[in-house]
């Protein structure tokens, strides 16, 4: 019999290329399904928002709607007609409002409110994060894991009612309230990394320090989290976008202020808040505000990542 | 050099303290009484009894999951860093019990140092500061006195020569070999009484490891060394005695023994315990 590579094909050879087929095409079909809304989603975001951009926009503080003057042309965006306030022909187009504001407070307002957020935040997490991966397991570690846990998955509305319970109610409305509410939704994630990319660190490397009679400490933080320094950078970039996207808490506690402000004792706007607060404003010219916002948190988290990758691929390039 | 075949010659000792181990006149000896680790509730190996004689080679040799790494981690307490281990019995370091009450294992880890089949080099910083990693950490921040340290160190390890105009380059440039060598003169720098080494020539290529050996017999002098290896070639070119490690066949609980101890010529001519015999004519392992 002459031998044939075709003719071996052993007996469920179809039955299996079939099903290997139709896996393939599930999959595809999944993948697809997921990441259709977040392309949707920010597609949607980059153009509409982008079109709202103007160099003035992102250097004025909130201007009150003003009437638009006789024949300027009102540089609405392709969602002002969308957005529900029908515009009656007979009314003409000079009758409608123009924003001529920006979201310069909103932006100052979210680098503060996160920054200082992370300014508190980085240390705890770090030096927890430490604890858990670097110190035997006992019942403290096993607390502050699962309370780190519970924590990823709080609702964030939650943390902001207890900020204003605890804080703002006997304080006022500030941007300091607004940090510290952060502070409770980014630490876990800080922690967590942390203690994961510690834990990514070979044995080999502490063994040898150990052998040099090494303290422990000594250890972790001249060889072991240095080690480990991209991918905690990583964690904390997570963190900040976490932060710097977050609503629910700052409703509460930042509240919002209209004008461009530095004091963190007093309410501060942010760009969350800026979308939240203009989405449903009666002046649809107003809306640009919401998706302008959106467009610049987006860019401002999307930068801060892209940042982050590039510096931390550049050190692993110069330290490997 | 007192040793105890001379003592029971009859020769005239060196004034011995009572109880403790025999003490030599140059080097440092350990002797290891009823030791076992645990890793948990798990035995790792049965009771080793063991004398290392000062600045001579031991080699430990025997098949994989024996328990060469374990015993030799006892030696200088790295064992208990690994999480719910423990160890029974006693190490003495010349007259000293390394597992006393009141004993910093981390001053124990400054006389025994130990050299790993991985260098664990660290590659971001300069091999300068690899070497000079020990002495910084116990205090020495006078740059003259580092300086002279690496520099030491490094021609103890034969690393000098090859290393000596780009001290501030970053150790990952490297061969494997200099990385292996790196990590003997950065153990050096601490000045040891004793070295172990688990495998140091297991990722290494021919002519790096016999590098290694030269450098291992030059050592022998001034330090007492202990090598754990799976290359027999190896333990018979450079050691002065080799104790064999086996898992009983027919035991059913896989737990290692030191099953003989011996000059090396001695075990590999002439081995005393039939499993040694299978092992080294590569019967089993
Ligand atoms: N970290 C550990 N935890 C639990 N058991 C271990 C650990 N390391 C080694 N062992 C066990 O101890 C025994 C001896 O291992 P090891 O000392 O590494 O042997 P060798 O070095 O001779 O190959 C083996 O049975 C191994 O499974
Ligand atoms: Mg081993």
């Amino acid at each position: 019999m002459i031998s044939s590579v075709k003719a071996s094909a052993p007996r469920n050879y179809r039955q299996t290329t079939t099903i290997n087929l139709t896996m393939q095409t599930l999959l595809v079909v999944a993948t697809l399904l997921a990441v259709a809304p977040l392309l949707w989603i920010t597609g949607y975001v980059l153009v509409v928002g982008g079109s709202a951009l103007k160099l003035s926009f992102l250097t004025k503080d909130y201007e009150a709607p003003e009437l638009a003057t006789e024949g300027e042309v009102i540089e609405g965006f392709p969602g002002v007609e969308h957005q529900g306030f029908e515009r009656d022909e007979r009314d003409g187009p000079n009758l409608d409002f123009v924003a001529r504001g920006g979201v310069l407070h909103g932006i100052v307002g979210t680098m503060i409110i996160t920054g200082l957020a992370l300014i508190i935040v980085v240390p705890i997490g770090l030096m927890a994060g430490v604890f858990l991966a670097e110190y035997p397991d006992t019942w403290v570690t096993v607390v502050v894991r699962f309370a780190c846990d519970v924590l990823t998955g709080a609702p964030s509305i939650v943390v902001g009612v207890v900020a204003y319970v605890l804080l703002v109610r006997h304080l006022g409305f500030s941007a300091l309230a607004g940090s510290l509410a952060l502070t409770f939704l980014m630490v876990p994630t800080i922690t967590r990394t942390t203690e994961e990319m510690l834990k990514l660190v070979p044995m080999t490397i502490r063994d040898a320090a150990t052998a040099l009679g090494s303290p422990l400490w000594y250890a972790t933080f001249t060889v072991v989290l240095p080690a480990a320094l991209p991918g905690i950078v990583t964690g904390v970039m997570l963190a900040f976008a976490r932060g710097a996207g977050e609503t629910a808490p700052l409703i509460l506690t930042a509240f919002g202020n209209h004008t461009l402000s530095f004091d963190v004792f007093g309410p501060m706007h942010a760009l969350p808040l800026i979308v939240y607060r203009f989405t449903d404003s009666p002046f649809p010219s107003e809306h640009t505000y919401a998706w302008g916002g959106a467009f610049v948190l987006t860019m401002i988290v999307l930068g801060a990542n892209i940042l982050v990758r590039v510096v931390t691929a550049y050190t692993q390039v110069k330290g490997r | 050099m007192v040793s105890v075949v001379s003592v029971m010659n009859g020769e005239q000792p060196a004034k011995q303290p009572a109880a403790a181990p025999v003490g030599h006149a140059r080097g440092h000896s350990l002797t290891v009484r009823n030791l076992v680790p645990f890793y948990g509730k798990r035995q790792a190996v049965r009771p080793v009894n063991l004398d290392i004689p000062p600045c001579q080679i031991t080699a430990i040799i025997g098949p994989s999951g024996c328990g060469k790494s374990t015993m030799l981690r006892c030696l200088n307490r790295m064992h208990e860093m690994v999480a719910q281990a423990r160890v029974e019995g006693t190490v003495w370091l010349d007259h000293e019990d390394i597992y006393a009450a009141g004993v910093d294992p981390r001053l124990v880890r400054r006389k025994i140092g130990m050299v790993f089949q991985h260098p664990a080099v660290l590659h971001t910083r300069s091999i300068y500061e690899n070497v000079a990693i020990g002495p910084r950490m116990s205090g020495i921040t006078r740059r003259r006195e580092l300086d002279d340290l690496v520099e030491h160190s490094l021609h103890q390890a034969a690393l000098w020569h090859e290393v000596q105009d780009r001290l501030k380059h970053p150790a990952r440039m490297l061969s494997g070999g200099q990385q292996q060598r790196l990590s003997i003169a950065r153990t050096l720098a601490i000045a040891p009484d004793v070295i172990l080494f688990d495998e140091p020539c297991a990722a290494l290529d021919p002519i790096a490891t016999s590098k290694i050996e030269e450098l291992l017999v030059a050592l022998r002098s001034d330090y007492t060394l202990v090598i754990v290896t799976h290359n027999l070639q190896q333990a018979v070119r450079i050691s002065d005695r080799t104790a064999v490690f086996m898992i009983d066949r027919d035991a059913k609980d896989y737990i290692g023994s030191l099953v003989e101890v011996n000059d090396t010529a001695e075990v590999f001519s002439n081995p005393q315990d039939p499993r040694t015999q299978d092992y080294i004519s590569g019967r089993v392992g």
